[in-house]
């Protein structure tokens, strides 16, 4: 219950960057640096996160909800490969050149995200190298993860 | 053998090789491709008792023969159930059966799911696409025998939501509390608000004691290589891994060597395996 006299609901707690699994044990001036960086952001069932081919000028750090990742083919408009939840990081496009979306996000139910500038962040870790060594060594089994998630995609396991 | 490992039931038929006459129940149709069966004696008298995990040979008269996973509630002994695939000359004869017809049923056999070795610990279930039907009677197990087991944890994998089995029942386990049911598919289009991705990605969010826990397998042999490698990852030793291996069976006795697996016979000294008793042989090519 609340102990709001007036009987309002207590306000949530601010998201932290420090609380998200992807920075917990990274350098805290690397951490400090994203939580500078950070906006909170709701997105509500059905509402776009990022949409394919516009500038990855952000990257979301999820804290509840879920998110679709979409492709387009040609018989199919809207084709989700992947979701993602609390816990796990929505975007890399900011880190590789051109740094444009390559897929579309959609929330799949009412999601909370850190939202960090992509943009200024690159910058960090490039004037310090070592602390971006450590981010990437922290991001590369990520990537590797989800390449070998792919390539097992790929083979249609199912079908096999 | 490990020891655990649950005993084969003798075959019900005075001739191992001798079918019984059962008549079609009743036939649903899960996905586009895949039906469960309902088969019951046409004497009237009960089915063998079988063991999780175990299977049957289903006999179409005049077709031929086919090895089927048990699919349903183990503790019924009126009736067996099977799902099927559409897959072949004999699965597609199986899925034009209508009610009444008769159809030859020799079994159970082959070891079953080690469920006395599961008492007390955690149990963790994962299924890629028709894996789920020869888990479906281990999990009624667990669930009759609740108290007896720590945290059951299920994780079933599709290719598309089109293509999971046994729809309506999983949405009543997901509203259980005491079983984490967790559902994700390959690929979907925007009318599926449920997790996509591969089945192995879930496993990081599984919950279990490591320590005290076992896990059961069923599915693409691809599937089963990389969650056993994810879960050992995740401190379950290979001994508590246990997988459910598919080969094509003609006699289902440990005769005729057509499921000849490395140093085992699938029909005889499996389906059910301990991961670590036939993890070389699944990486071996060409097995």
């Amino acid at each position: 219950m609340s102990g709001d006299p007036h009987g309002r609901p207590e306000p949530e707690a601010p998201l932290r960057v420090a609380d998200h699994p992807f920075f917990i044990g990274l350098d805290p001036q690397l951490t400090r640096e994203a939580s500078r960086l950070a906006k909170e952001r709701r997105f509500d069932t059905g509402e776009m996160l990022v949409r394919d081919g516009d500038p990855a000028h952000w990257f979301y750090l999820v804290f509840h909800g879920k998110v679709a990742l979409e492709v387009a083919t040609a018989e199919k408009p809207h084709l989700t490969i992947q979701t993602v939840g609390p816990g796990e990081v929505l975007g890399w496009s900011w880190l590789v050149p051109p740094y444009l979306w390559r897929f579309d996000a959609r929330a799949l139910k009412p999601t909370q995200v850190l939202a960090i500038d992509g943009t200024e962040f690159r910058q960090t870790l490039a004037n310090h190298p070592e602390q971006g060594y450590r981010f990437l060594v922290r991001l590369l089994p990520i990537l590797a993860q989800r390449l070998e998630n792919t390539q097992i995609q790929l083979l249609d396991i199912h079908g096999l | 053998m490990a020891s655990d490992v649950p005993s084969p039931s003798p075959a019900p038929s005075s001739h191992p090789l001798a079918p019984a006459p059962y008549f079609v129940r009743r036939q649903t149709a899960e996905t586009g491709d895949t039906n469960t069966l309902v088969l019951a004696p046409m004497d009237g008298g009960p089915v063998p008792p079988a063991l999780p995990g175990q299977f049957n040979m289903l006999y179409v008269f005049g077709v031929g023969e086919a090895a089927i996973s048990l699919s349903g509630d183990p503790t019924d002994s009126t009736q067996v159930v099977h799902t099927v695939r559409n897959a072949g000359r004999i699965t597609a004869a199986l899925a034009q059966l209508p009610p009444g017809k008769a159809v030859g049923v020799r079994g159970p056999y082959g070891r079953g799911w080690p469920v006395d070795a599961a008492a007390g610990r955690d149990v963790v279930l994962m299924a890629g696409g028709l894996g789920l039907p020869p888990l479906r009677p281990v999990l009624y197990h667990f669930l009759s025998h609740r108290a007896q087991y720590g945290r059951i944890e299920v994780v079933y994998g599709a290719r598309t939501p089109k293509d999971l089995v046994y729809y309506d029942q999983i949405q009543e386990w997901r509203q259980r509390s005491d079983l984490r049911f967790q559902v994700t598919v390959d690929a979907a289009d925007r009318s599926w608000y449920g997790d996509v991705g591969l089945v192995t990605a879930r496993i990081p969010d599984v919950r279990f004691e490591p320590g005290n826990t076992i896990a059961f397998l069923c599915g693409p042999e691809i599937m089963m290589k990389y969650a056993a490698r994810d879960l050992e990852a995740r401190g379950i030793p290979r001994s508590s891994i246990w997988i459910s291996m598919e080969r094509n069976m003609k006699c289902a006795v440990g005769i005729c060597g057509h499921c000849q697996f490395g140093p085992e016979f699938v029909c005889r000294d499996g389906p059910v395996f301990r991961y670590d008793v036939v993890r070389d042989w699944l990486a071996a090519r060409e097995i």
